[in-house]
C-alpha cells in the first residue's frame, strides 16, 4: 500500500453526483474480508453491476470512454461510514487521485492513510472540470503534490490545494503515521505518568 | 478567553503537536469490533507489535452477528470467519472480549455505556462512524478508519487534526410525541448531511438538558449524519446518576473525584464556538426521511419537497437519482405510504427506552399483517431488562417477537436483509441506497413512529 507520491497527470473518470457514501463505494456485504486486498473488483458494486453481476453500461466504470487515475467526483464524496474498505477499493482500483469539492472528514483521512491523494477544489474548478472531460474524455490533468497545484491541461487553469505539511512529506516519502507513532512510544508512556489521575 | 467542552478534552489528551501537522492524541478507550479490525491486527503482526496498552480496548463482535440461535454457529461462513478472526485476535494480543451469547456481548456502542466503560473527560475511538454516540457523556469520541485503529493499538494515540467546534441549542421543550430521534433527524435535515463536517458538535439548550442518557446517546449518535467528527453533551447529574455504580466507574473515593473533575467540564460562558446554530424544540414534529441520505428528512405531516431552481446539475442529477431509488416524487404526501417493512434496534435506538417507547404504543394493539417486524435490542442486557419489565409480553400481544442482540438490518451484513424494493421504516442511522440489502428502500424515523407504522401497516404519525 505505501506508494510515493509525486506528480500525477492523468486522463479522468467523472461521477458528477454529490453526497456519494460509502455504502455505494463498498456496500456492507463486501465488507467481510479480513485482508486489504481485491476490494476494487467491488468498488461502486451496486452502481457498477446489475443483480446478477453482469456490468451496467452506462456507469462509467464500465464506459470505455473513460479511463485514468483520477477520480473526479461531486461535493461531499465519502460520507457515511468510517470504512476503511471505501479507501481500500479506490486505491485497489487503481485511482490514486480523488478530486472533488468538498470530502468528509473520516473518508479523507483514510484517502491519506492509503496514499490517495484527496484534493479540495472550488466548485468553480470542478463544474469546469466536468465539462471538459465531458467534451473530450482523454482531457487530461495534472496533480503536482509538491506544489500543491492542480491544473485541468485543456483549459490550463490551475488552483493550489491545502495539505498540511506532515501528511504532505508522508505521501512524499511513502512514510505512514504508524512508523511515527512507534517510534514515539517512549514519550507517550512518559506523557501516561505525567498524568495519571 | 474561555474554553469550551471539546477543548478541555482535547487539550488535556495532545501529547505533542506536529509543526503545520496534526495533534498527537492520547486515547483513553478503544472500543473495537470484527468487521474494521482485522486488517489492524495484521499490521501489528507485520510490523512485529505487540498492543500497546491492552487493558484500554475493548472487542465485541457485533455487525456480523445473526438474530437468532446465536448459541449455534454462525451459518455465513464468511461472517463466521470474521467473527472468529476477531475472537482470535483478542486472545492473542491479550484483549477483554465479549464474545456471541456473553451476556455482556451487544453493539459495542450500547455496551460501552451499559458497563461504565464511556466516562465523561475521556478521548474514545472505535473504527465505526457512530461512535460518536459516546459524546452523550461529554466525551470526544470519533470514528476511525482502520489505519487508526491500527495506530491506537500500536501507540494508544492517533494523529488528529483539530477539528472546529460548533454548538448546536435546542431551546423551549419537546412537544408530546416527539423523540429525540426526531430532534437528531430535525437537525440534520437543517443543517444538510454534509453541514457540520470539519466540526465537532455541542448541543446545548434546555431541550437537551432535559433529555434521560439514552435519549442523549440517539441524538450524539446521528451527528455523524451531518458529516460532524462527533458530537458532545457536557455532563451533569442526569449523567452522573446513569454512571454510577456501573462496572467499569470509579467507586468510593476515586468516584467523588472523578465527579468533582467531570463538573468543571462544562464549556466556560465566554468559550468561543467556530459556529453556532439555534433552534427551537417547538418546530419540531415526528420526523421521516424521504430520500437516500440522512439530511432528506421532513416532518411526518409535509410533502416531499422540490429542488430549489437555481441547483446545479450534479445536486439535480442527485436528487432524481435519490427520489428515484426510493419510488417518490416531489409534491407527494409521505404520510400513509403503504410499507413492508419496521425495524427497531440499532446503536442508535436499540436501547431500553426505545422498546419501552414502542411498547407504550402497541399495548393493546395489533401488528399489521403484511408488516414484518425486526425487534432487536442493542445489547444482551438490554433484552434482560425488557423481559424484567414485562415488555416482551406487551411485544408479544401486539404480535411482535423479539430477536436476539446485533447490528442486525441496520448494515444487513447478517441475514436480516430488506428485500429489494421492499420499503422499511427503520430507527437506524441510514437510509442509503441498499444499507439494508440490495435494493431496499428506508425511511428513518423514530421508535414511535415505527411502531404506529408497524401498527397502521402505513407510515403513520404516533400522535394521531
Amino acid at each position: 500500500m505505501k506508494q510515493k507520491f509525486d506528480v500525477v497527470t492523468s486522463r479522468c473518470v467523472p461521477l458528477p453526483i454529490e453526497n456519494v457514501d460509502t455504502d455505494q463505494i463498498i456496500p456492507a456485504r463486501f465488507l467481510k474480508a479480513t485482508s486489504r486486498e481485491g476490494f476494487g473488483d467491488n468498488l461502486f458494486r451496486d452502481w457498477r453491476f446489475d443483480k446478477q453481476g453482469n456490468p451496467i453500461p452506462s456507469f462509467v466504470l464500465n464506459d470505455p470512454t473513460y479511463s485514468g487515475c483520477i477520480l473526479v467526483a461531486g461535493k461531499n464524496f465519502g460520507s457515511g461510514s468510517s470504512r476503511e474498505h471505501a479507501a481500500w477499493a479506490i486505491a485497489d482500483y487503481g485511482f490514486r487521485v480523488v478530486v472533488s469539492s468538498f470530502f468528509a472528514d473520516i473518508h479523507k483521512n483514510n484517502e491519506l492513510n492509503n496514499f490517495v491523494l484527496p484534493v479540495v477544489v472550488s466548485e468553480a474548478f470542478l463544474s469546469e472540470l466536468f465539462k471538459t472531460i465531458q467534451d473530450n474524455p482523454q482531457a487530461e490533468v495534472r496533480v503536482d503534490l509538491p506544489a500543491q497545484t492542480i491544473t485541468n491541461l485543456t483549459t490550463g487553469n490551475s488552483e493550489t490545494f491545502e495539505i498540511n505539511a506532515y501528511k504532505k512529506h508522508c505521501l512524499l516519502n511513502g512514510l505512514d503515521d504508524i512508523d511515527y507513532l512507534v517510534e514515539n512510544r517512549s514519550k507517550i508512556a512518559q506523557w501516561e505518568k505525567a498524568h495519571e489521575s | 478567553m474561555g474554553k469550551t467542552l471539546f477543548d478541555k478534552i482535547w487539550d488535556a489528551h495532545v501529547v505533542s503537536e506536529i509543526p503545520d501537522g496534526p495533534c498527537q492524541l492520547y486515547i483513553d478507550r478503544h472500543y473495537c469490533h470484527e468487521v474494521t479490525s482485522p486488517q489492524a491486527f495484521d499490521g501489528l503482526r507485520r510490523r512485529g507489535l505487540k498492543v500497546f496498552r491492552p487493558a484500554q480496548t475493548t472487542c465485541s463482535p457485533d455487525h456480523n452477528i445473526p438474530t437468532h440461535d446465536q448459541d449455534r454457529p454462525i451459518e455465513d461462513p464468511v461472517s463466521r470467519a470474521q467473527v472468529d478472526t476477531l475472537m482470535r485476535n483478542a486472545a492473542e494480543f491479550g484483549l477483554t472480549i465479549y464474545g456471541m451469547c456473553n451476556p455482556r456481548n451487544g453493539i459495542i456502542h450500547v455496551i460501552g455505556p451499559e458497563q461504565g466503560l464511556t466516562l465523561p473527560g475521556a478521548t474514545i475511538v472505535c473504527g465505526d462512524s457512530h461512535t460518536s454516540t459516546h459524546g452523550a457523556f461529554g466525551a470526544v469520541a470519533f470514528g476511525i478508519g482502520t489505519s487508526e485503529v491500527e495506530m491506537v493499538l500500536a501507540s494508544q494515540c492517533i494523529l488528529q487534526p483539530r477539528p472546529k467546534t460548533m454548538r448546536i441549542t435546542v431551546n423551549g421543550r419537546l412537544r408530546p410525541g416527539v423523540t429525540a430521534k426526531d430532534i437528531a433527524l430535525y437537525i440534520i435535515a437543517k443543517m444538510t448531511t454534509s453541514g457540520a463536517t470539519g466540526y465537532f458538535v455541542e448541543y446545548a439548550g434546555e431541550a437537551i438538558r432535559s433529555l434521560s442518557m439514552e435519549e442523549r446517546m440517539t441524538v450524539c449518535n446521528l451527528s455523524i449524519e451531518m458529516g460532524a467528527r462527533g458530537g458532545m453533551i457536557a455532563p451533569d447529574e442526569t449523567t452522573f446518576e446513569y454512571v454510577k455504580g456501573r462496572d467499569n466507574a470509579p467507586k468510593g473515593e476515586a468516584w467523588e473525584k472523578a465527579v468533582a473533575y467531570w463538573r468543571t467540564l462544562a464549556s466556560d460562558p465566554d468559550a468561543h464556538f467556530d459556529a453556532e446554530v439555534t433552534f427551537d424544540a417547538a418546530d419540531i414534529e415526528p420526523r421521516v426521511t424521504y430520500g437516500t441520505n440522512p439530511g432528506m428528512g421532513i416532518g411526518i405531516s409535509e410533502t416531499i419537497p422540490e429542488l430549489p431552481a437555481d441547483a446545479d446539475a450534479a445536486a439535480r442529477a442527485s436528487f432524481d437519482k435519490s427520489l428515484a431509488y426510493m419510488g417518490f416524487k416531489s409534491g407527494q404526501k409521505i404520510e400513509g405510504t403503504p410499507i413492508d417493512y419496521v425495524f427497531l434496534g440499532s446503536c442508535t435506538n436499540g436501547r431500553i427506552e426505545d422498546f419501552r417507547a414502542f411498547a407504550s404504543y402497541v399495548k393493546g394493539k395489533k401488528k399489521a399483517e403484511g408488516v414484518t417486524a425486526w425487534l432487536v435490542p442493542g445489547s444482551w442486557r438490554v433484552l434482560e431488562q425488557i423481559k424484567a419489565e414485562g415488555i416482551d409480553k406487551i411485544l408479544e400481544e401486539a404480535g411482535f417477537e423479539l430477536r436476539q442482540p446485533g447490528c442486525s438490518a441496520c448494515l444487513a451484513m447478517n441475514d436480516d436483509k430488506v428485500p429489494s424494493g421492499k420499503l422499511a421504516v427503520s430507527t437506524s442511522n441510514r437510509n442509503f441506497e441498499g444499507r439494508q440489502g440490495p435494493g431496499a428502500r428506508t425511511i428513518l424515523a423514530g421508535p414511535l413512529v415505527a411502531a404506529a407504522s408497524a401498527v397502521a401497516g402505513r407510515l403513520t404519525d404516533p400522535r394521531l
